[in-house]
């Protein structure tokens, strides 16, 4: 019995520093494969033409990731034809948090008419990889060779109230940057964000 | 002395009307950007600080709010400062933040932070904050516990503790 606690308690510490890790600057990102919005699954290696990709976790419920949706759209809209596509991710356990289901997400992609991937994180593997601890929670990720690599972490601008009154576009300027080989100026920022939904 | 005493106790009344009104309260309740709050984090005296940031529409932090109420209750003759700072959108305040308030009675201190230069401001509460709600500070003489986590009534206890081991609280 003594072991048995002993053996769980070791799992629970392991699982703990796997929670707390997650992808930095320059990391190389796994590869993963979920489930679109239109049924289809959808990997990062599918995304082998582009230059990258603009990783967002965001989702249906919060009032912050609801507030960037027109934004997320405008990037993919002009970064996606520049080799850097949006692929959306929602880390959220529906259980929790109920208007963030699979059904639901894809109600919200077609009302809003997303252009991107929307990605369901079933059973919420792939969030705590990345690192990921909120929505919206940008990874930018830039392709060197076979591997994508981490080039920018945080938030998308610097005013999530008011699209209008933004003075610093963080993401695009980290895109622009690496589009026109620079160095990115800004390679993370903090945003608040709606902590991701799990099981207690 | 007898109308003396009755004028007292009239007095009192009225008072009574005015301040303890359970509604006037909710009205007062501050808007201000992170400069208005900034002295918050890093006083320095007898006291223990608990600084909770949350949000009406943040289900976990909505499940928390009524153990910092309770903490706050049972602390109530120590030395500890219990601060909720709202992060619902100013929009929201009549709608939502005001109506919460009331609906639970809450006696809390409630402070709506409304300042969009998040990427300055959430560092300076925490260097290890990535911006994830519901987060709570607790700190006195020396420890400093930042929570980036919904909590239990039994987190407050144990962090309380392990404030007291410090302070003559």
């Amino acid at each position: 019995m003594k072991r048995i606690i002993a053996i769980f308690a070791l799992m629970m510490f392991a699982s703990s520093i796997l929670m707390a890790q997650g992808y930095k600057i320059g990391d190389k990102v796994s590869d993963f494969k979920l489930k679109n919005v239109d049924g289809k699954m959808i990997s990062l290696s599918d995304y082998k033409n582009s230059k990258g990709v603009i990783l967002i976790f965001t989702c249906n419920h919060c009032p912050f990731a609801k507030a960037y949706e027109d934004r997320i759209i405008n990037i993919h809209k002009k970064y996606g034809n520049l080799g850097f596509p949006v692929v959306a991710i929602n880390p959220n356990n529906p259980e929790v948090q109920p208007e963030d289901s699979y059904d639901l997400m894809v109600s919200r992609a077609k009302e809003k008419g997303f252009p991107f991937a929307y990605l369901f994180d079933e059973g919420q593997k792939v969030y705590p990889v990345f690192g990921a601890t909120k929505t919206p929670h940008v990874f930018l990720l830039n392709k060197k060779g076979n591997d994508m690599v981490v080039e920018y972490i945080g938030t998308i601008d610097d005013n999530y109230k008011d699209a209008s009154m933004v003075k610093e576009k963080y993401l695009e300027n980290a895109v622009d940057a690496l589009l026109a080989g620079r160095l990115i100026a800004m390679k993370e920022t903090k945003a608040v964000g709606c902590g991701i939904k799990v099981k207690r | 002395m007898i109308i003396g005493r009755n004028i007292i106790f009239i007095i009192i009344i009225i008072g009574c009307f005015v301040s303890c009104n359970p509604d006037s309260r909710y009205q007062k309740i501050p808007i201000t950007d992170f400069n208005g709050i900034a002295n918050w984090f890093n006083k320095q005296n007898d006291s223990i600080y608990v600084i909770n940031f949350w949000a009406t529409w943040c289900s976990p932090c909505v499940k928390e709010f009524p153990y910092f109420e309770r903490f706050a209750n049972e602390n109530r003759n120590r030395k500890i400062k219990v601060l909720m700072v709202n992060l619902d959108f100013p929009d929201q305040y009549n709608k939502r933040l005001i109506p919460f308030l009331k609906a639970r009675k809450s006696k809390l201190d409630v402070i709506m932070l409304d300042d969009p230069a998040q990427n300055t401001w959430i560092s300076r509460v925490d260097s290890s904050w990535s911006g994830s709600l519901p987060a709570t500070l607790i700190y006195g003489k020396g420890e400093r516990t930042f929570l980036e986590k919904e909590l239990t009534y039994d987190d407050l206890e144990i962090e309380l503790k392990k404030q007291l081991t410090n302070t003559n609280n």
